[in-house]
């Protein structure tokens, strides 16, 4: 079986290649630099005058797991206005903010996105989040498993545990929660806040470990890098959404000491004081960090205006938010000495001057930042605004006179603070390409996504060239998930399920002793049950587990 | 003793009679250091004293039955023949009692969806007060590891807990060491509400009795508002609320705001009053007032008959908790109108599916519409249904996946001995099949 795309204008910035008029043959779901001699095509696809990349890849969208089925559950109202009707392909669910599993699974597709990586596993939820990623058709998934609140680690800072045991740890954790990924959310501040502590600053200590977010973000950066996983150590800093956090956050950068750190939703993070209202954009000094501290990347979590949710393992910043929901409601946990979660609805507004300056200071970043290899586009699903929002974004992005039509619909004060007007750039096709797809495989250590070259999962999307890149990226005239036709014109044409990328560092086992007896004195569940397993995954054959390549145990540390 | 790694996947080698680090399903806290002696398909629980377990564990020994179609002894096949021509003649079927795991509730879904069913849980009266407060004003709340090793000061309001929750102060109050050194046995334990209960299990290790103050549950809309009122520092004209002295209320306002962490604990199944949603919803400002200052959470007890796995499966498939339909081909969620009562009694729905394969007591509720039950090989009915499946029963006929109570950890449910029984999900799958099976 040879499949045939011919003539599309191709954007594979992992190959340099930058709109090259060229075909792509894809044989039993994977790309093929050449058809064998004589190999006859069994389909041909006319894609002249399209434009083809690689499937879309979101490296960083809440949709699996406790918080987003917290989400779900509280949100019947906002279900109401987005239904999805059962229909020849796809299964009934629902839309908007918080989507079912497979509602989620179907619109990503229909974006042209084939994987989508939950960056706020728990642990302890991670068999739930899995259930859900496993329900989520189409799109290959993943997951960040959260530490730097947990007692167990904690817990071994306090002790000043050397650097080769914290290794151990982050590795089983990879292998219990299956994920690719370590993520560590408000270091420390999770669990100082259950100690009734409200903020904590990068060098204040935890009020019962006296361990600092710098301390947690130094050996976790560290471990992440020494175990040879691809992913940089995923931060989402402290203080979240706080008037003057820039600085937090500027810190922050220079906490990694060199090693590899991807600061997420950086435009929350991104906060100065200036102004009547001790609000203002901190995004010039964020974009000019970034550019500096080359081992240093980010997503932007831009925030658009309309109805959504936040749902985040911050539980500290989520309690401070808890009075701006709308409608006003919110579920705060303190989940097993080991994470925490916040849900809190919201909707931003452009006559807000807080929301407005929100959505400058996103798009200054993203305009800012020079580097699209270490910058990902994102909303932070569904805290920034739904993924479904993204070719909006990208027209944002791609088109300045539609940008500066919106940004003269804001607040008047919130104009007068960004400098967003009189910045000229638009991304081109090559750089969305490589922050949606190249960058992003890239970042991930998913060594055969994201571009099309021989080897490469044949998860490619199609779209028509069009002006209006609104419109071009919301309905992709085709879209193939390993080799499979799934969309076509923006509706799906057949289910299929996707992959688990995951991580499995080597590490020494003897971990294990030390945590059975833990588990035993001081949890409720059995270590044994706190791992979910590959089998789990595979439920059914349905799902299935890749373990991407972890570059070996680099050296260890005395 | 048999080697737990894996436990929910491999099956128990037959040779061994012992069993340990069992996950037990009879009730929400999901235990799961049970140890379990087989002999047989008997299994005895061996080394825990708890009342759910042991009636769980040996519920599930008794002999296995057959389906049966009109009473008849039938084959699998033609049960579920019988049970698919039922609901596909139905215009408006109902699948009520949900008791289950989550493989049972994916296959629950997809049936609802290929049939435009209605879905309600069995023990919904209950789960709803709680789901209601949850999309009203939401709530602070905490899990059982939590209040383990942080709680300082535990306020249990309109039950004993232990009647539904047997291993609660065992396993989470009275523990004997905590993560931050804490002295557990030094816990404060009040009992706010519930006639005569039996507060022995509050009694902690050192003999020093809880505070116990008692009400009918019906007065816990107004004892609840005032307490919330002295938390929030007001003043009020009276002495006694339902017969309690004020006194005692502020007293218990005092030591919520002095206390560390305290925790908040209910079982929604005890408020069995009108509108006792209000009631939750002002436990849950209390707990948020209380966040202000020092911290406090609550901790809705449920999960038992599967109720939380239902609403969370059916969350993440439909959008929406259960009291959900798909007779108009997307999901809708009314949860006065699709209760299994309303849907009953309105004659609305015209057809009932009842799934129970946890405990063979409950059975479907009374009423003249043509039945299907699919559940416990134990079931004995006062009115036989058209159709009964006897499936097995999960986490001991067969692995599955539950969650616990605090609808954060989903455990691991282990098969523990060979079954001729068909699981759930294989019989809904059969069903679904016979209707054509769904487009995914």
């Amino acid at each position: 079986m040879l499949i045939k795309l011919t003539g599309g204008k191709v954007y594979d910035p992992a190959h340099n290649i930058d709109g090259k008029v060229m075909d792509i043959f894809i044989r039993d779901g994977r790309i093929v630099d050449q058809p064998r001699d004589h190999e006859p095509v069994t389909q041909e696809y006319d894609l002249r005058g399209k434009v083809v990349m690689a499937g879309a890849i979101d490296m960083h969208t809440h949709i699996g797991g406790g918080k987003v089925n917290i989400a779900r559950m509280m949100l019947p109202e906002d279900h109401r206005g987005d239904p999805e009707a059962h229909s020849e392909f796809c299964r009934a669910g629902c839309g908007h903010a918080v989507p079912s599993t497979l509602t989620t699974g179907y619109r990503y597709a229909e974006m042209g996105y084939t994987a989508g990586f939950e960056p706020a596993v728990l642990p302890v939820n991670a068999r739930q989040a899995h259930l859900e990623m496993a329900d989520t058709p189409i799109i290959d998934k993943g997951g960040y498993a959260m530490l730097g609140s947990d007692d167990f680690l904690l817990r071994m800072l306090t002790a000043k545990k050397d650097q080769n045991a914290i290794n151990d740890y982050v590795a089983w954790t990879l292998h219990a929660s299956q994920a690719i990924g370590i993520k560590v959310v408000n270091p420390g501040g999770i669990s100082a806040f259950k100690f009734n502590q409200r903020f904590l600053d990068l060098d204040e200590n935890n009020p019962y470990y006296h361990v600092t977010p710098r301390d947690i973000l130094k050996v976790l950066s560290r471990a992440v890098y020494e175990l040879g996983i691809p992913k940089p150590l995923h931060v989402h800093g402290n203080n979240l959404g706080v008037p003057g956090n820039v600085e937090t956050t500027l810190k922050t950068m220079g906490a990694a000491e060199g090693y590899p750190l991807h600061l997420t939703h950086i435009q929350f993070h991104s906060y100065g004081t200036e102004g009547d209202r001790k609000f203002s954009s901190g995004a010039a000094a964020i974009a000019e960090a970034l550019n500096k501290h080359k081992n240093i990347s980010a997503d932007v979590g831009q925030i658009m205006f309309g109805q959504t949710v936040t749902c985040s393992g911050d539980n500290m910043s989520q309690h401070r938010n808890a009075g701006h929901g709308h409608p006003r409601k919110a579920v705060v946990m303190d989940i097993e000495c080991d994470a925490g979660c916040g849900v809190v609805p919201f909707k931003y507004k452009d006559e807000n001057f807080v929301n407005a300056l929100q959505w400058a200071i996103g798009l200054e970043i993203f305009l800012l930042a020079e580097d699209p290899w270490r910058m990902f586009l994102t909303t932070d699903h569904p805290n920034g605004a739904p993924f479904t929002s993204y070719p909006h974004l990208i027209r944002l992005l791609m088109d300045k006179s539609f940008r500066d039509d919106a940004f003269g619909r804001l607040n008047l004060d919130a104009q007068a603070m960004s400098t967003l007007s009189s910045i000229d750039r638009e991304y081109s096709l090559y750089e969305i390409a490589i922050m949606t797809r190249a960058g992003a495989a890239k970042l991930l250590g998913l060594h055969d996504r994201g571009h099309l070259g021989g080897g490469a999962a044949a998860d490619i999307t199609v779209y028509t060239e069009n002006t209006d890149r609104e419109k071009m990226f919301s309905t992709p005239n085709y879209v193939f998930k390993d080799g499979e036709l799934v969309v076509k014109n923006g509706k799906i044409v057949k289910v299929t399920w996707g992959s688990t990328h995951t991580v499995k560092p080597e590490f020494d086992r003897g971990i294990e002793k030390d945590l059975k007896k833990y588990f035993d004195t001081y949890h409720t569940m059995n270590m044994e049950h706190f791992k979910v397993s590959a089998d789990e995954i595979a439920d059914n054959s349905r799902g299935r587990v890749i373990v991407q390549e972890c570059k070996g145990r680099r050296e260890k540390t005395a | 003793m048999v080697n737990p790694a894996h436990p929910a996947l491999q099956a128990v080698d037959r040779e061994t009679s012992l069993v340990d680090a069992v996950t037990c399903p009879g009730c929400g806290l999901l235990c799961d250091d049970i140890t379990i002696a087989r002999s047989g398909s008997s299994l005895e629980v061996t080394n825990i004293s708890c009342p759910k377990s042991t009636a769980f564990f040996r519920q599930a020994s008794q002999n296995t039955s057959i389906p049966r179609v009109a009473g008849q002894p039938a084959t699998l096949e033609s049960a579920i023949r019988r049970a698919a021509d039922l609901l596909g003649k139905a215009s408006q079927p109902m699948i009520a009692g949900l008791a289950t795991d989550v493989y049972g509730m994916r296959a629950v879904l997809e049936l609802a969806e290929l049939t435009g069913a209605t879905l309600d849980h069995m023990n919904s009266e209950a789960a709803m007060r709680n789901i209601y407060a949850v999309q009203n004003t939401g709530w602070h709340t905490c899990t059982l590891t939590e209040v383990r090793n942080r709680a300082d000061f535990v306020l249990i309001v309109g039950g004993d807990i232990v009647s539904r929750y047997p291993r609660f102060f065992e396993r989470i109050v009275w523990n004997n060491e905590s993560m931050f050194g804490q002295d557990t046995a030094a816990r404060d334990i009040v009992y706010l509400g519930g006639p005569q209960l039996d507060t022995a299990a509050g009694i902690s290790p050192r003999n020093i009795k809880p505070t116990v103050i008692p009400c009918d549950n019906c007065d816990l809309p107004q004892v609840v508002a005032a307490l919330l009122a002295l938390v929030h520092g007001g003043e009020l004209q009276t002495n006694n609320v339902a017969g309690i002295p004020l006194a005692e209320l502020q007293h218990v306002a005092t030591r919520l705001a002095a206390a560390k962490y305290s925790v908040i604990a209910w079982a929604a199944a005890d408020f069995d009053f009108p509108h006792a949603e209000l009631t939750i919803q002002q436990i849950a400002e209390l707990i948020a007032h209380l966040n202000h200052t020092t911290r406090c959470s609550g901790l809705p007890l449920g999960g038992s008959d599967g109720d939380i796995t239902a609403a969370q499966v059916s969350s993440w498939i439909s959008g929406y908790p259960v009291r959900n339909s798909y007779r108009r081909s997307y999901p809708e969620y009314d949860p006065y109108r699709f209760s299994t009562s309303a849907q009953l009694n309105t004659q609305e729905a015209d057809a009932l599916m009842w799934i129970s394969t946890l405990d063979p007591l409950r059975t479907p509720p009374l009423t003249s519409l043509p039945t299907v039950v699919i559940g416990h090989p134990g079931m004995q009915f006062a009115h036989e249904p058209e159709v009964f499946i006897p499936v097995g029963i999960p986490g001991v006929d067969h692995a599955g996946i539950m969650f616990r109570s605090d609808s954060v950890v989903a455990l691991p449910l282990r098969k523990l001995r060979e079954s001729p029984l068909p699981s759930l999900r294989q019989v809904l799958d059969g069903i679904s099949a016979e209707l054509g099976a769904l487009a995914c």
